[in-house]
């Protein structure tokens, strides 16, 4: 659908992943590595499903039919359960490397296991991103459009948005996992499994994009609140934040009392 | 292709060859809404929901002459344009003027493909992206040839100082129908739809998206077609010679912009000589000749029936009755069997052949023509005449007049025993027609005839063109039979082509001297039907492949007919086809096994000079899964055909034929649909909007991020 498009669509899926990473990663070295390395853990769970799917597919004889539909929801089911275990594996591998890091660096602190968790996150979230759209992406350069076999004509941009939210939500997922990790609080990692698997299958829901855009942009927001919460704000760093106020604001307001 | 459904099925597609990408999730490119698209090679999944490639088309291409360059060529990336089907001529206007979404992609009814319609397209090429034409079924009643009134003209015998009445058709326009679009340069690609399922798909998609309603503009998306074929060689012969030389000169690795159409003549030896000498000045041939391609407006498209096949059939049914008769070595001249390739390009093949007798590289040198029969477009005889015709210019000379007398009174005694066949004289003052006498008699004035069957204009009304098939000269079959019994049909048209063959053998027997058996001479309809259904109907039959060598079963293609087009890797299909023809039908089997057969210099009896030997897969047995092979012994030989203009590096010549076709890198067609640019723009300022909007709010956040987000106090530092 030529460069128009291709630019558009681009923008819309990565244009927040680029913004986070412009002002927030790219400043300090070494949140760089924790966000590729993230990304690589992704690429690893990755490969790991994909040897579950082909192991699948193989012993299935590449049949086709209903069976077709049922190995894709079993192989979504078993990417999605490798995809949060590999984010436990990075908690994992963050906690040991944190005792390393504070002899590496010992003038500046150490990363805080809050930052690490919206790195991971993040990285994962790019990761996903690119490797779900950027094929998309490559085709959409052409001169033509999705639409001859009776597909919706709006494929490319509602895959770019459905790429946006899916980034975003991996960071937030990253930040509410790693944060249930650290309070040996389980009920947040079944929650983001759960919510992870929810978003997954609404995508079966296309091209009625309607319904799955809508419903996954509203668990964004919602996990996004979540995270917000779990990330240290509150009602009243809100409320400080819009009207501009400092943090010394509240000590002010405190000694004055 | 398969036409898509209206009501589509629900099926999950999972990409083929995507098996790392695949099931990260259930992204939406991998649910796909599928209807019956079956096993496509290439292309991931989103691709293939885009386009729809069409795979049956022929392209036209670039071909390049000394001077000029004709046929078609396309932008680097393709040609794209909204597609109009303009089934009359009314539809033109939509394109030419009224259409709101130029350029446009005309997909033109066979029918339509005429020059003045060509003419109004040439006219407006910005809103012209390209042309596709349909295959017109069945053949357009007024006739169709896209090649010129005088082919060839300028290479043959007549010119302004030699029987200048005569040169440029000044006499006779031969191909009166032709409007010469097949010699016209275009700057937009022209592709030919040969599969009619394709043809329809593409109306279909263009009744679904392209129909304006109430003539208001069409709503977009709008289906779209885009076409490429790229050529590299422009200008002329000159130029792209001289720059493939500059480049294979100075470069590592050159990238050669055209090559020169060349191929091989087969000919083939009554009595067989010794090849790598030359025959004795007293040795005297007969030369019967005939042609063995034809062409059309499009690339590999040459069904060529008439033009080409009906005369090489003749021809091969007449060797093999001739070299029946009893007392063939005892006779006092020989006879030469030649099949010219590239006579269709200002006499490649012929001329060549000429060029080589004159410098002593061919056995058979010009002094050694007795005299010279040729075939040319036989099989559309009116009320059974087949005319005679004959060089007036070259007959002012007394001793050429009385050989040539000779000549047509053999020909004329031989046709008596055939009541289906009446030979008629012409009028003394008609020039010859395109052939590849017209070379010799350029070199030296021998005496030569030319049977066709017509006596002035073609009979052939769709000579060079697509249309030139099997139906042309009325080869039909009856229905429901199988290919092996179609083989063995004999058709009425094989039976009076095989009645001229006996003439043909008759002559050429009692020209060469032979007196006691001419009238036991006798061509077989069979083998003439066999030869016609093979070349014309389906290549890749029994017999065919029974009398091929084994590497070559692929040139029988699958299914359909062979193209008779001399293109540029050689030899080609045919070519290899008729010289294992000839072999099998005037060559013997000797008993040698397959070592000896490749390799006859280790047998004492038999000689390579003299014969040539070919080892052929041979029938299937009685089980049908082996061949039973053996070695073939004739003198059906190869010689190669390049015109002399390339050997002498006179690119830019205007005597030996110059014709070069252009080298591409991509030929290929598809369809899909394209949306407005409103819808484009949009898509673009929406992401510029959320890539600008992401910016300003991680910027806000990221400045305050210390005020937004408390970090976990340590114990210890609470502040009251």
């Amino acid at each position: 659908m030529t460069a128009a498009v291709f630019f558009g669509c681009a923008f819309i899926a990565f244009g927040p992943a680029l913004a986070l990473y412009i002002f927030t990663i790219a400043t300090d070295p070494l949140r760089i590595i924790f966000l590729i390395v993230g990304a690589f853990f992704w690429l690893i769970s990755l490969l790991l499903s994909s040897l579950v799917w082909f192991v699948a597919r193989a012993i299935t004889d590449n049949r086709d039919g209903p069976i077709e539909k049922y190995l894709l929801i079993f192989g979504v089911l078993v990417s999605v359960l490798i995809q949060e275990m590999f984010r436990f594996a990075y908690y994992r591998l963050l906690k040991k490397a944190n005792e390393g890091l504070k002899t590496i660096n010992p003038d500046e602190p150490a990363p805080s296991m809050r930052l690490l968790a919206y790195v991971s996150g993040l990285g994962f979230g790019i990761m996903s991103g690119v490797f779900s759209f950027v094929n998309t992406l490559s085709d959409s350069l052409g001169p033509g459009t999705v639409g001859i076999h009776g597909d919706s004509p709006y494929f490319f941009l509602n895959s770019a948005f459905m790429t946006q939210v899916i980034i975003l939500l991996h960071m937030f997922w990253g930040i509410i996992f790693f944060d249930g990790c650290e309070k040996k609080n389980w009920y947040p990692l079944l929650a983001v499994i759960l919510t992870h698997l929810l978003v997954s299958a609404l995508t079966f829901l296309n091209p009625q994009y309607e319904i799955s855009l809508v419903s996954a942009y509203m668990i964004m927001v919602l996990t996004g609140i979540w995270a917000f919460f779990v990330a240290g704000g509150s009602r009243r760093s809100l409320k400080r934040y819009l009207l501009c106020q400092d943090k010394n604001f509240l000590l002010y307001s405190q000694r004055s009392r | 292709m398969t036409t898509p459904s209206p009501k589509s099925i629900l099926v999950p597609e999972i990409p083929r060859g995507e098996t790392i990408a695949a099931p990260h999730y259930a992204h939406i490119n991998q649910l796909l809404v599928l209807d019956e698209l079956t096993g496509l090679c290439g292309g991931n999944s989103v691709e293939r929901k885009i386009y729809i490639p069409l795979n049956k088309t022929a392209p036209c291409v670039r071909l390049l002459n000394a001077t000029h360059q004709i046929g078609c060529h396309s932008s680097i990336s393709g040609d794209t344009g909204v597609i109009h089907v303009v089934e009359k001529e009314e539809d033109l206007q939509w394109v030419l003027t009224d259409g709101p979404n130029p350029p446009y992609m005309v997909l033109l009814e066979g029918a339509l493909f005429t020059r003045k319609v060509m003419e109004k397209l040439k006219g407006s090429t910005s809103r012209i992206a390209g042309l596709a034409v349909s295959l017109a079924k069945p053949s357009p009643a007024a006739g169709f040839s896209p090649s010129v009134q005088c082919p060839n003209d300028g290479f043959g015998l007549y010119s302004n100082s030699y029987g200048p009445e005569f040169a440029h058709c000044r006499d006779i326009q031969w191909n009166y129908l032709g409007d010469g679009l097949a010699y016209e340069d275009f700057s937009f690609p022209i592709f030919l739809l040969e599969d009619e399922n394709e043809t329809n798909v593409i109306k279909q998609c263009y009744r679904d998206h392209n129909l304006s309603q109430n003539g208001s503009a069409p709503v977009f998306p709008l289906c779209a077609m885009q076409l490429f074929s790229h050529m590299h060689a422009v200008l002329s012969t000159v130029t792209c010679m001289r720059r493939s030389s500059i480049q294979s000169t100075f470069s590592i690795n050159p990238e050669i912009v055209c090559d020169p159409l060349s191929d091989y003549n087969v000919w083939s030896m009554l009595k067989p000589i010794n090849t790598s000498g030359t025959l004795e000045p007293d040795d005297k041939v007969v030369v019967v000749a005939t042609q063995l391609d034809s062409r059309s407006f499009f690339w590999n498209v040459a069904p060529g029936a008439e033009s080409a096949v009906a005369s090489f059939v003749t021809q091969l049914a007449a060797a093999e009755a001739l070299y029946k008769a009893p007392d063939v070595a005892t006779l006092p001249r020989n006879v030469m069997f030649v099949f010219f390739q590239g006579e269709t390009f200002d006499y490649i093949g012929s001329s060549r052949m000429v060029y080589d007798m004159e410098r002593g590289k061919f056995p058979v040198q010009l002094e050694n023509i007795d005299s010279f029969v040729e075939l040319r477009q036989v099989a559309l005889r009116e009320s059974l005449e087949l005319w005679m015709h004959t060089d007036p210019v070259s007959q002012k000379n007394k001793s050429v007049q009385s050989q040539v007398e000779h000549l047509l009174t053999a020909l004329e005694e031989s046709g008596a025993g055939v009541p289906t066949v009446i030979l008629r004289r012409l009028n003394q003052s008609q020039p010859l027609p395109p052939s590849s006498l017209q070379r010799f008699l350029r070199a030296r004035n021998i005496s030569g005839v030319v049977l066709t069957d017509h006596a002035t204009v073609f009979h052939n009304r769709y000579y060079h063109s697509i249309y030139d098939t099997a139906e042309n000269i009325n080869v039909s079959y009856p229905g429901q039979q199988s290919p092996e019994e179609d083989l063995d049909f004999v058709t009425d048209t094989a039976k009076a082509l095989a009645d001229v063959a006996t003439v043909l053998g008759r002559a050429l027997y009692q020209l060469a001297g032979g007196t006691n058996f001419r009238d036991t001479i006798q061509a077989d309809p069979h083998t003439v039907t066999r030869l016609l259904y093979g070349f014309l109907v389906r290549a890749n039959n029994s017999w065919f492949q029974s009398i091929l060598r084994q590497d070559l079963r692929s040139y029988l293609g699958d299914q359909g007919p062979l193209q008779h087009y001399i293109a540029v890797s050689s030899p080609t299909n045919t070519t290899y086809v008729v010289q294992y023809a000839l072999a099998n039908l005037t060559g013997k089997v000797v008993d040698l096994t397959r070592e000896q057969c490749q390799d006859p210099s280790k047998v004492p009896s038999e000689n390579k000079d003299l014969y040539e030997y070919m080892w052929v897969q041979g029938p299937l047995n009685s089980n049908g899964t082996e061949r039973l092979p053996y070695c073939v012994r004739s003198t059906a030989r190869l010689v190669r055909a390049v015109s002399p203009a390339f050997e002498l590096g006179q690119w830019g010549s205007t005597e030996y034929s110059t014709w070069t076709e252009s080298r591409w890198k991509d030929i290929r067609a598809r369809i899909f649909l394209i949306a407005s640019k409103e819808l484009e723009l949009i898509t673009l300022a929406v992401g510029f909007g959320v890539l600008v909007c992401s910016l300003v709010i991680t910027y806000c956040i990221n400045a305050k991020a210390d005020v937004l987000f408390i970090a976990p106090r340590e114990p210890g530092s609470v502040s009251f």
